[in-house]
């Protein structure tokens, strides 16, 4: 279990995280989904206890991290794959780590084994590493305690297809089993998948938060005019609350027969009427993405 | 892939195993030990002050003069290279913390910072003691090797303040070469500025003549001169090594802490 409560982090006038609160319950998988720059990293270096929040706190199993005894035994942390000395093996890494956890020198070749880093891989250099082997063996760390909560920052990043398949059914038996995992993305359709639960994050604040079902279910009806101005305004003439898609559409609180009506009075030609079958979060996302991208044009 | 899934039970986990106790500190030397010689450049660092030991130590043997051949001469031979090395042993077990960014492995392990810092320091002391007690060895291999090949003196002429005088001089370059990695995070920076700024520091005191006085107080160099030039260190020596110790050694190390705890590790 992981509780998240207000936790912001200011950088002079810039506030990378704001005030950005949620849980990770046990016996699910929670994807923190949010475009690069977000505030994920931020946040889940708060929530280790690398990076000192300006305000709120965080705890992991009922305990700030900091203070658990032997956090690696109880939590199993990957922030970055590639903050590893290039010129250690990755068996040399594990054992390093399993000395600190107090675990017999055995769990590491059988998570080399796991991780499918077995034999002469593991007794490779880092620096000869892909990106995909050391996602594989910063996962071998994290599991190498079988913890009972896993934070892993963009996991599947550099893993080939195959490994990305193999890392959700770990994770998913992890869950399974009663683990919290928390897992951050910047890619939607990969946290989709595995996800039971999505946070979005966008600029450092909380912007969805909910069951992965209900994320994705039908959020209103989504609609679309020859006219997208003159049916935005019979919108707004009719009362209705919505939010604008990045291709000029509607997601509409209201049924067809209330929006059709409202575009008849108002004279214009709708193209398409529809439940907005879980599209809200797609374009809320897109939405996010485009305005950072923006920004980078901009500045 | 199956060791995961293999204990099935359902335990959903809401506070911590109560069987999980605190990590000890001799697991934390013991990996701080390890880490100074797992990796390509500290296995040789520490491979090089061996070989370079042993070196100086033949060439001694050979191009001294057979009076010269004494113990106490064996073991200043090995005090240079020792001590031009020794500290980037010191400067390394802190920086590549920071250059290879395991820091965030480190201290996800242990939060406490202050224990982490506390072990590597017993970690790059131990290793100092060890290689200057290689050296002490090393040399009296040497001084015996003088009087069976070179006729040599051998005399065994070093008492127990100068063999002390000897740790201490090696240990003060280490724990300072300690602090500068500490306070700069950055291997580059500290390793210049080990070597840099002591010898600026030395030709500002023998350029200003009214420094002259102040040198062994400020100067950590002039401080422990005495014992390169075979001498113990005597009641006022002891206070020049003490103040400019605490210049050069402990104040960096104090805010070398300082900056370590406060730091966002990323």
């Amino acid at each position: 279990m992981i509780i998240v409560e207000q936790l912001t982090k200011r950088y002079g006038a810039f506030t990378a995280v704001d005030r950005v609160s949620f849980r990770a319950e046990p016996g699910s998988v929670t994807g923190f989904l949010g475009p690069n720059g977000a505030g994920k990293s931020t946040t889940m270096r708060m929530m280790a206890g690398l990076t000192r929040p300006s305000a709120g706190h965080s705890t992991i199993l009922g305990v700030p991290y900091e203070r658990l005894p032997n956090p690696g035994r109880h939590v199993g942390v990957l922030l970055d794959a590639s903050a590893q000395h290039a010129g250690r093996t990755g068996r040399e890494v594990l054992r390093l780590g399993a000395t600190v956890m107090g675990l017999p020198r055995t769990r590491v070749d059988e998570m080399l084994e796991v991780v499918g880093l077995s034999g002469s891989e593991g007794e490779r250099r880092i620096a000869n590493y892909s990106l995909g082997m050391r996602q594989r063996l910063g996962i071998a760390h994290a599991l190498m305690a079988d913890p009972q909560v896993l934070i892993l920052d963009e996991p599947a990043n550099g893993l080939d297809p195959a490994g990305i398949h193999w890392m959700r059914g770990l994770l998913k038996s992890f869950a399974e089993r009663g683990g919290t995992v928390l897992l951050s993305s910047h890619l939607l359709h990969e946290i989709e998948v595995i996800a039971d639960h999505l946070v979005m994050i966008g600029r450092g604040s909380i912007v969805a938060d909910g069951s992965k079902a209900a994320l994705l279910s039908s959020v209103g009806t989504l609609v679309r005019g020859l006219d997208a101005r003159a049916l935005g305004r019979s919108l707004d003439d009719a009362g209705f609350a919505y939010t604008t898609t990045t291709d000029q559409a509607y997601v509409v609180a209201a049924t067809g027969e209330q929006i059709g009506t409202a575009a008849v009075r108002a004279g214009v030609v709708v193209t398409e009427l529809r439940a907005a079958d879980g599209a809200g979060l797609e374009d809320m996302f897109l939405q996010l993405t485009s305005d950072d991208a923006r920004e980078k044009v901009s500045a | 892939m199956s060791t995961m899934t293999q204990e099935a039970p359902f335990r959903p986990a809401v506070t911590p195993d109560p069987s999980v106790t605190a990590v000890p500190f001799s697991r934390l030397l013991r990996v701080e030990l390890r880490k100074l010689v797992d990796t390509r450049a500290g296995f040789w660092l520490l491979a090089a002050i061996g070989i370079i030991t042993l070196a100086v130590i033949v060439v001694f043997l050979f191009a001294a003069d057979a009076d010269q051949l004494t113990y106490l001469n064996f073991v200043a031979a090995t005090a240079t290279p020792q001590s031009l090395l020794l500290p980037v042993l010191g400067i390394l077990a802190v920086t590549t913390e920071w250059t290879q960014r395991t820091s965030l492995v480190t201290f996800t392990l242990e939060p406490s910072r202050a224990r982490t810092a506390v072990a590597k320091l017993v970690a790059v002391v131990l290793v100092g003691l060890l290689a200057v007690g290689v050296a002490l060895a090393v040399a009296a291999l040497g001084n015996l090797a003088g009087m069976a090949l070179q006729d040599g003196a051998g005399t065994w002429n070093i008492e127990a303040a100068g063999v002390r005088d000897f740790f201490v001089l090696q240990l003060i370059g280490v724990v300072q070469g300690f602090a500068f990695g500490m306070l700069l995070m950055n291997t580059a920076a500290a390793i210049v500025l080990y070597y840099v700024l002591p010898i600026a520091w030395n030709v500002l005191f023998s350029l200003v003549g009214a420094l002259e006085d102040a040198a062994p107080w400020l100067d950590l160099n002039t401080a422990i001169e005495p014992v390169y030039e075979g001498n113990t260190l005597q009641g006022d020596d002891w206070a020049h090594v003490a103040v400019s110790g605490t210049i050069w050694v402990l104040v960096p190390l104090a805010l070398g802490v300082v900056r370590l705890l406060r730091r966002e590790v990323k």
